[in-house]
């Protein structure tokens, strides 16, 4: 996900005809500078791991993470088993590993939703200004005005309880703040010479919004996205734990926790690793997007 | 024939009880193939006439014609063709993450031009750049070589008028003597029409053979170069501009 969205950066800043050597350059200074600083380095460190994970999962993953083994109910953490088993017999291990595809799942649909619409709709208000914009700005405030967690579980109970449900959810409440960010850089550029001068070159506002104000506002958009990734995890996790998002019997880490609750005082290997889990790849996430920030950010060059 | 022809032009700007009348009955026509100055202190509105003229503002009342026709019914493809314009600050006069290609490639691609990389290859050269210049970008390039590059993209679309806000004010004194050589050697090649807009009196001087002379949004006088050397000018406001700068040359 990391690499990907700085892939897209790049294209973004050095334009579609971008030769692609410098492209692949800028992205390598990008990433020395993240792996510079300490916080920004282990974000994505973690990140890449989670990657890594989510796509050999069944290679590394030591069992099935499905496979019930009434024989062997919650054992503690072994030799054999490091996580050792939940109240069924399974591998916590295995389901951990199985359970970062789920998350990046949720992480790259909600992205991938969440961008175009954010950036779409923040630029066009800020672009156009007047009655549009009251009405997107009145809109999002909407959105804005209700805790992330709480709107999702207004829409998820609507919708009915998934993990394809808890998706659009998130993503009904992701976008808001994104929009929100890209009206406020847009309003900054749009009056500028360059703009002026496009304008006089004949571009419609179509062209000017897509070519000349989208890559001003791509940087602050993206890290915004990497932070928000923190709050998605949360709120994913949120979801499945009161068995409003992933059903069991997948793996979803916050329904691991969910079923893990009951057995926690004896049993605490049940909920300590999937919590530690969400702990970790949204603190990751967190010190990532500041890291891109500091290295994205194109008034310090 | 009359290129510009600027006939009472009056603009008020702001909203409520801010608003205020920026310009007031402006009148002025420039020939074609002439070199007309506009001068006047800080916020005496020269940019915003620029602007007006430009269509990047649309609330002005008069009348504004560009080869005998007016602004507002020009077909806007047919508008650009016939006036561009050069911005004051070569900072942010080119977007900071297009190439310079893509700055140039632009405008053909909006008017669906031919030939497009013989095009922008003759439009560096003929500003004085290396044509390798297209696969830079503007942080790259000094102040000079910026407000080169945005006289190319002007120029691109091979505009009869072209409106300068004060185009050399950004740059170092040497760099703008040659960036205003560069311009009026283009002015002799292609026979084209500005409208210029400086402090400088002597950039006037050099530039131009009649000028405007303007205060709080008014003209005061129209007058020819000549009167620059002798200050005899009608208006006393005008006279008392001209006399500073007279002084100041001699100081310097
Ligand atoms: N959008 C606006 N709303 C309200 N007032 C404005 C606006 N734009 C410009 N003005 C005012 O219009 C007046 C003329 O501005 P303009 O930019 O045309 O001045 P100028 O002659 O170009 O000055 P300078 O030589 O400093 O560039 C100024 O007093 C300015 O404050
Ligand atoms: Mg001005």
């Amino acid at each position: 996900m990391a690499a990907q969205s700085l892939d897209m950066q790049d294209v973004a800043m050095n334009g579609t005809r971008a030769n692609p050597n410098s492209a692949f350059r800028r992205l390598l200074a990008v990433i020395r500078e993240l792996l510079g600083n300490p916080s920004s380095g282990f974000g994505l460190v973690v990140i890449t791991i989670l990657v890594l994970t989510a796509i050999v999962a069944p290679l590394i993953a030591p069992y099935d993470p499905n496979v019930i083994d009434l024989g062997n109910t919650l054992k503690p953490p072994s030799a054999e088993q490091w996580f050792g088993t939940d109240e069924l017999g399974r591998d916590i291990m295995s389901r951990i590993i199985y359970g970062t595809r789920i998350s990046l799942t949720i992480i790259t649909i909600v992205s991938v939703i969440v961008g175009p619409i954010g950036l779409l709709v923040g630029t066009t208000a800020g672009y156009f200004g007047g009655w549009y914009d009251t009405i997107m700005m009145r809109i999002t405030d909407i959105f804005l005005s209700f805790p992330s967690l709480i709107l999702s579980l207004a829409f998820v109970a609507a919708l009915g309880a998934g993990l394809e449900n808890a998706i659009i959810a998130i993503g009904l409440t992701t976008w808001p703040p994104i929009a929100r960010l890209a009206r406020a850089e847009t309003l900054t550029f749009r009056g500028a010479d360059y703009i002026s001068a496009s304008r006089m070159q004949g571009a419609s506002s179509l062209r000017i919004i897509i070519k000349s104000i989208m890559p001003m506002c791509l940087p602050s958009v993206l890290v915004r996205i990497t932070l928000s990734m923190a709050t998605v995890i949360l709120t994913a996790a949120g979801l499945g734990f009161l068995g409003l998002g992933a059903q069991p019997p997948l793996p979803e880490w916050g329904a691991m926790i969910a079923t893990g609750r009951r057995y926690m005082l004896d049993n605490w290997w049940l909920v300590a690793f999937p919590g530690g889990a969400i702990l970790l790849v949204s603190l990751a996430f967190n010190l990532l997007g500041d890291g891109l920030r500091d290295a994205l950010d194109p008034k310090q060059r | 024939m009359t290129a510009i022809d600027v006939r009472n032009l009056s603009i008020d700007l702001g909203y409520g009880l801010a608003k205020k009348r920026i310009l007031g009955d402006v009148c002025f026509s420039v020939e074609a193939g002439e070199s007309f100055g506009l001068v006047g202190e800080s916020g005496s509105g020269k940019s915003t006439i620029l602007r007006c003229i430009a269509r990047l503002l649309n609330v002005w009342e008069g009348d504004i014609r560009l080869e005998g026709r007016s602004v507002n019914d020009m077909p806007f493809v047919e508008y650009c063709r016939t006036v561009q314009m050069v911005f004051q600050d070569p900072y942010g006069s080119l977007h900071p993450r297009q190439s310079i290609r893509t700055a140039l490639q632009e405008p053909l691609r909006i008017h669906r031009m031919d030939r497009q990389v013989e095009r922008m290859e003759r439009a560096l050269i003929d500003v004085g750049l290396d044509p390798a210049f297209l696969s830079r970008y503007p942080h790259e390039l000094s102040g000079g070589q910026r407000q080169r590059v945005a006289i190319a993209r002007a120029l691109i679309l091979e505009p009869r008028i072209l409106l300068l806000d004060e185009p050399t004010s950004a740059l170092d004194v040497s760099v703008q003597a040659e960036v205003l050589n560069l311009l009026a050697d283009l002015r002799a090649k292609r026979n084209l029409t500005y409208l210029f807009v400086s402090h400088d009196l002597a950039v006037i001087d050099h530039m131009c053979e009649r000028l405007a002379v303007m205060q709080h949004g008014r003209v005061v006088e129209v007058m020819s170069r000549d009167v620059l050397a002798t200050g005899q000018a009608q208006d006393p406001y005008a006279r008392e501009l001209i006399q500073a700068s007279l002084e100041y040359d001699h100081a310097v």
